[in-house]
């Protein structure tokens, strides 16, 4: 299809095209325009928990990795009135886990760390909860620290969709929301995840690490050290018009 | 499992359900009501023959409060943490219990007897304290109730032993209008339904031909309800209001194998009671509603019933069972319903498993599918896909009730009453500082005022300061605003009305409501589960005296946060309480945070002044800093 037949929507003044089917942030970032964003990855059916994607559509606030694109919107995103919103999220994120980056081995590399650079996030602000989560240290080449997790579900579905295993969980409720893993002992070390799970992929923060190769590269030299998320995302994105699956 | 083991199988479980996981939180509910808890043994089982991973079942299971993976005692003692049973003196009597019977609040007693602790609203507050033991309600908790329960528990007698009025719920209905007033015989709406859709109105067929000739264009079968529901301008009982009609009528139009109708009776708002009462006298309406309703969403192909009953609602559930069965026998339910040839419906009820965001209608389809309760993201609306990606309808038990009523009576009959927004009637729940807490049942637009009047509430002692209007999610309305009315253009209401009288403390009163919100957030948005959490910690901190102007402005920045981008109505509201205390009673917090101007008598530097003697040092470093 022609990029000039599809149908479109604004967003901050811009016009979007999109092919029907894919939500705003999906088309945005096709078309090269950043939403800022952290539970999504472009490969998964989007979760919309972090709620960092927030934009005003037609004037309401809405999650854009979930809304659907719809000709005619009019998306607002690049607000101060959004950018603080965002900021308040990833401090409140920050908060609510243990990030102590520079002694945590996905510093550079991590999403969350990221995005407070990116948006300018300067102190946590809040009072932080700092909550008893003890390290998975069991599985010989897997550490799972889950002061970091974010609840972004991404490794649940990666193996349960991708590795057809279902390794990992979510569960509780509110602020004791947690992560675990399937085995009666709790531990990684008896379930059957493999170095080569897509799991081990996915997690946008300091979670699930491979054991020995964790300064492989050094700090300063990393994903984001390089450039910033908001630049590294757009590359990440699928640039082409077409539905990704045909 | 190991051979002795004395309790029904976990394979029976499943298989009285076909190994059909969608009703996994009934198959854990079940097990555990004869087991006590889930063993980690069960839940690896469990999965197993479901074919899910551990991981699944286990999340499944730690999401509901009322479902344990620890071991929590034979008896378990849960008191209802609503403010209004704090109003009636739930902490000291959990005091008392725990002392009495040697165990401390939120811990297993050391011979693994019983364990007490908290739980959110139960719906009992015309009749408070309420309780729960081993999930059956126990209204009106006074100390010789429990010195009673305490003797039962230390006997180790079974539940089922303990004398019947331990357990006897009133339904203390106080005012009856057009529904609770209703003399419909079983079947009668259905019939009006299926009358109506002849062409009959719901007069004998000799009507027929002249009510034809005068309205020519009026519609034919299930289509004939449907403009009556919509003419009845009938809306949503369960809060927000939308449409009856226009909700029936998107779910009637849209694609799928089956259409659902789902009864909404998680009911838990806390301070609201009114579906607990409507299914125990009314039921039979209840379900007339939702076969109507399915009679007009069916579209002649498959529909299937549901009812999501409130786990604190489980005393119902054998009477309910019992309706159903008549109802069946009736050919109410079932095949070729009166006998209207292809017209199949029946219903099921779940159980809950205490979590009040299933009330939330995509929280509670997920919960009907055996899942945690987490609140779909919308678009798509439970219409088009809904229970197992089918189109849905879910309503409020009164919705249903309302339905029935228009269908006998038509919508010119129901509209009659009410205001012009707000079409028939309201139930509310009465609680709180009142002679006369219950039901009422008022056409829409009565004040405020009035429904005090009704319920004795500050008459000839302390005056009434505030009333909670639709629970802690609704608004907190103080006396200067009385005379505002029960209607969706002024003050909606999801049925809570708890009064509050000029001793309560309203910051008090708002920060249980907190505690209730970061009690119940699902947990899966930042804003709703990390802000939830922050505003328990910074009421309490406010409470303890130590609360400053920084954080009122922090929970400020919370508000609008979770405000702007909650995932759900609960994120949206959780922040209601507290702002409306600011705004409406500001002196409440206030005076909390005295600390702020407030000047020590106590003099530090001069208190050193000792020290600077035995040091013989009068310099600047001696002397704390001090104003001018
Ligand atoms: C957190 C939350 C809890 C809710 N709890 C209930 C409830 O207990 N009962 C109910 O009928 N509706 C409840 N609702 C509203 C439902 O989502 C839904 O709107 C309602 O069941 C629709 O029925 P109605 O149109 O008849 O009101 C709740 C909504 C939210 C956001
Ligand atoms: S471990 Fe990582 S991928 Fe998994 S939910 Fe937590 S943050 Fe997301
Ligand atoms: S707003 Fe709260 S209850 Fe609703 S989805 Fe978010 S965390 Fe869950
Ligand atoms: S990126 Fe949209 S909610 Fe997380
Ligand atoms: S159950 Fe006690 S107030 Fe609601």
């Amino acid at each position: 299809m022609n990029e000039s037949d599809l149908p479109s929507f604004l967003l901050d003044g811009e016009e979007i095209p999109f092919t029907p089917g894919q939500t705003v942030i999906q088309a945005a970032l096709t078309a090269g325009h950043y939403i800022p964003h952290l539970c999504y990855h472009p490969e998964f059916v989007p979760h919309g928990s972090c709620k960092v994607c927030t934009v005003k559509a037609n004037g309401r606030p809405a999650a854009a990795c979930t809304l659907p694109a719809q000709a005619g919107l009019a998306v607002e995103s690049d607000t101060d009135e959004l950018n603080d919103l965002r900021r308040t999220l990833v401090q409140m994120l920050f908060a609510e886990g243990n990030h102590f980056c520079p002694s945590c081995e996905k510093s550079g590399n991590c999403m969350l760390q990221a995005l407070g650079y990116d948006l300018g996030v300067m102190t946590a602000g809040f009072r932080h909860f700092f909550p008893d989560r003890p390290v998975d240290a069991s599985h010989p080449d897997i550490l799972l620290d889950f002061n970091r997790c974010i609840f972004c579900k991404l490794c649940v579905r990666a193996s349960e969709e991708v590795d057809g295993k279902g390794v990992f969980s979510l569960t509780g409720r509110g602020i004791m929301r947690h992560l675990i893993v399937s085995a009666e002992s709790g531990r990684l070390a008896d379930t059957d995840i493999a170095l080569t799970d897509k799991a081990l992929e996915v997690c946008p923060v300091g979670v699930i690490l491979r054991k020995h190769v964790g300064f492989a590269v050094p700090i300063g030299r990393r994903r984001y050290d390089e450039r910033p998320i908001s630049a590294q995302a757009l590359d990440d994105a699928p640039r082409m018009m077409e539905p990704k699956h045909g | 499992m190991s051979r002795n083991d004395p309790y029904p199988s976990v394979d029976a479980v499943v298989e009285r359900y076909h190994a059909d996981a969608a009703y996994l939180v009934q198959m854990l509910r079940e097990i555990q009501e004869t087991r006590g808890w889930i063993a980690p043994p069960v839940v690896t089982e469990l999965a197993r023959t479901l074919g899910l991973s551990r991981a699944r079942v286990e999340g499944v299971a730690a999401f509901y409060s009322f479902l344990h993976l620890r071991p929590v005692g034979a008896y378990r003692v849960l008191f209802s943490d609503n403010v209004t049973d704090r109003m009636q003196g739930s902490e000291a009597l959990l005091a008392y219990l725990s002392e009495k019977l040697w165990v401390e609040k939120g811990k297993l007693s050391e011979d693994g007897l019983l364990s007490i602790d908290t739980t959110s609203c139960t719906g009992l507050c015309d009749q408070g304290p309420g309780l729960l033991v081993n999930g059956r309600a126990i209204p009106r908790a006074s100390r010789e109730r429990l010195d009673v329960i305490a003797a039962l528990i230390l006997d180790r007698q079974p539940l089922d032993q303990w004398p019947a009025e331990l357990f006897a719920v009133e339904d203390n209905i106080r005012r009856a209008d057009l529904l609770l007033g209703n003399r419909l015989a079983p079947g009668e709406a259905i019939r009006a339904a299926i009358l109506r859709g002849r062409g009959g109105q719901t007069e004998a067929a000799a009507n027929e031909r002249s009510w034809r000739e005068a309205n020519p264009a009026a519609a034919l079968g299930p289509a004939a309800t449907l403009e009556e529901i919509k003419r009845a301008n009938l809306r949503g009982r369960g809060g927000a209001g939308f449409g009856t009609g226009v909700k029936w009528e998107a779910c009637r139009n849209a694609p799928g194998e089956m259409h659902c109708v789902v009864c909404n009776a998680d009911e838990g708002e806390p301070g609201t009671f009114k579906d607990r009462v409507l299914l125990n006298r009314h039921a039979d309406l209840v379900c007339e509603g939702m076969t109507v309703c399915a009679y007009v969403i069916g579209g002649g192909g498959a529909t299937r019933g549901f009812i999501y009953l409130r786990g604190e609602y489980r005393h119902l559930l054998e009477p309910l069972e019992a309706v159903l069965a008549r109802r069946r026998a009736a050919g109410l339910l079932g095949r070729d319903i009166c006998g209207e040839p292809g017209f199949d419906f029946d219903i099921e009820i779940h159980v809950g498993a205490g979590a009040y965001v299933c009330g939330e209608e995509s929280a509670l389809i997920e919960s009907l599918e055996g899942k945690r309760g987490i609140p779909r993201s919308r678009p798509p609306y439970p219409v088009t896909h809904g229970y197992l990606g089918q189109p849905t309808v879910v309503n409020n038990v009164e919705t249903f009730c309302a339905a029935a009523l228009v269908a006998v009576h038509g919508g010119e009959w129901y509209r009659a009453v009410g205001t012009a927004k707000s079409a028939g009637t309201k139930l509310l729940s009465v609680s709180g500082d009142c002679e006369r807490p219950g039901i009422y049942e008022y056409p829409f637009g009565v004040t405020v005022r009035q429904v005090l009047e009704d319920c004795g509430a500050g008459v000839g002692k302390r005056a009434t300061q505030a009333v909670q209007v639709s629970g802690p999610s609704g608004t907190l309305i103080d006396a200067s605003e009385f005379d505002r009315r029960i209607a969706f253009e002024d003050l909606p209401s999801a049925g809570a009305f708890m009064v509050f009288d000029e001793t309560r403390d309203m910051f008090d009163v708002a920060r249980n409501f907190v505690h209730f919100f970061a009690h119940e957030s699902c947990g899966f948005c930042t804003p709703c589960r990390v802000g939830t959490a922050m505003m328990r910690n910074m009421v309490d901190k406010i409470h303890g005296g130590r609360g400053t102007q920084r954080d009122i402005d922090e929970m400020c920045q919370l508000s609008k946060a979770m405000h702007m981008a909650a995932h759900c109505g609960l994120g949206h509201t959780a922040c209601n309480p507290m702002q409306d205390v600011m705004k409406r009673f500001r002196p409440a917090i206030q005076r909390r945070l005295r600390r702020l101007e407030f000047a020590p008598a106590f003099d530090l530097d001069a208190a050193l002044a000792v020290g600077r003697r035995m040091t013989g040092r009068d310099d600047a470093g001696a002397h704390l800093e001090t104003e001018a």
